[in-house]
């Protein structure tokens, strides 16, 4: 891994972080790099309240913040930006107002690599409009004074149409702290974790590429 | 949340009868339905801080239960609820949890807006 001057993560929900991201973001944090997170949404329209449920739709939105806290603690993130939106309706917001709050935030940050979702290849609506709000700041600087913009994808197509990350981080030295950040998001995690525990105690090879390998798409402009 | 009792449910329904209320109504799938199963048409809808006065309302079913409330040129209506709660600020949060604990109908009722 490149030593970054200072990374700037935007992602829509608590948790978005934790899957395919957080072991980048401790091995950052690991080399001295500052990092912050901007997350735009509280989650508070999740599906996952506990089975049985230990939250409701009008308690969910305070947990989560609890549980992005801890998360972002677990990592060492020193800078966390709750961006105040309401999960489900980035689409629907204001494409300049995205636009213009993630140009502030490069200005303010001056950040050498920003990590967001790749547009058209991230499933939710919320993380294709965040991209695309990242992707739309960061096209408006001049290409020489750039961050680099490392995206996720996950969509079906996305190897297809994308073709392999160019960028994948063994993340297996703080595969712990991945872990306790995903812990920390228990309204929705907990279900997942407990199928998982077995398969890792299995050391099951495809539960722990999934675990171990970050995968990134440099976005082509 | 627990899982509803009728008469719970009933009375408080009866209680927010011919005032002002604000309504929270959702169905959702889901944003990954599709993504993980792409034979599956997801769908889903919500409304918040829409603002009725009912004349009627129900809850009724085996389980899970059907709710419905008489408006003055119409009804709200919502199946598949498993769950209630009144929380601390005498609000009625109703639900529906599927197999594996997640929500996929709400239909709340509160005499302030929701948050």
């Amino acid at each position: 891994m490149e030593k970054e001057r200072h990374v700037l993560v935007v992602f829509p929900h608590p948790d978005d972080e934790a899957f395919g991201v957080s072991g980048t973001i401790a091995s950052y944090i690991n080399m001295g790099t500052p990092v912050t997170y901007a997350c735009l949404t509280l989650g508070q329209m999740g599906r996952n309240m506990g089975n049985p449920p230990f939250a409701n739709r009008e308690t969910l939105s305070a947990i989560r913040k609890q549980e992005l806290k801890d998360a972002v603690r677990a990592l060492g993130i020193s800078d966390l930006r709750m961006l105040g939106f309401r999960d489900k309706t980035i689409e629907f917001e204001d494409e300049n107002k995205l636009t213009n709050l993630m140009s502030s935030l490069i200005t303010e940050l001056n950040p050498s690599l920003v990590i967001t979702f790749y547009p058209g290849y991230s499933v939710h609506p919320d993380h294709e409009a965040t991209g695309a709000a990242v992707v739309r700041a960061v096209e408006k600087i001049p290409e020489a004074d750039r961050p680099k913009l490392h995206c996720v994808a996950f969509s079906r197509n996305c190897v297809e149409e994308l073709g392999q990350p160019d960028i994948v981080h063994d993340i297996s030295a703080v595969s712990d702290i991945k872990l306790d950040a995903i812990r920390a998001h228990r309204s929705q995690t907990e279900l997942m974790l407990a199928e998982m525990a077995e398969k890792l105690k299995e050391k099951d090879p495809k539960t722990l590429a999934w675990l171990n390998n970050e995968r990134f798409w440099t976005y082509k402009f | 949340m627990d899982p509803v009792i009728l008469h719970e449910v009933q009375e408080a329904l009866d209680r927010f009868k011919d005032k002002e209320v604000y309504i929270h109504l959702e169905t959702t799938n889901g944003a990954y339905a599709s993504h993980n199963n792409e034979s599956f048409f997801s769908s889903g809808a919500y409304i918040r801080n829409a603002k009725v006065t009912y004349e009627r309302a129900k809850i009724t079913g085996e389980g899970p239960f059907r709710t419905g409330l008489k408006i003055p040129f119409g009804w709200v209506y919502a199946e598949g609820i498993t769950h209630f709660e009144i929380d601390g600020k005498g609000r009625l949060l109703l639900a529906g949890h599927d197999f594996n604990g997640k929500l996929a109908v709400a239909l709340q009722i509160s005499e302030t807006p929701f948050d």
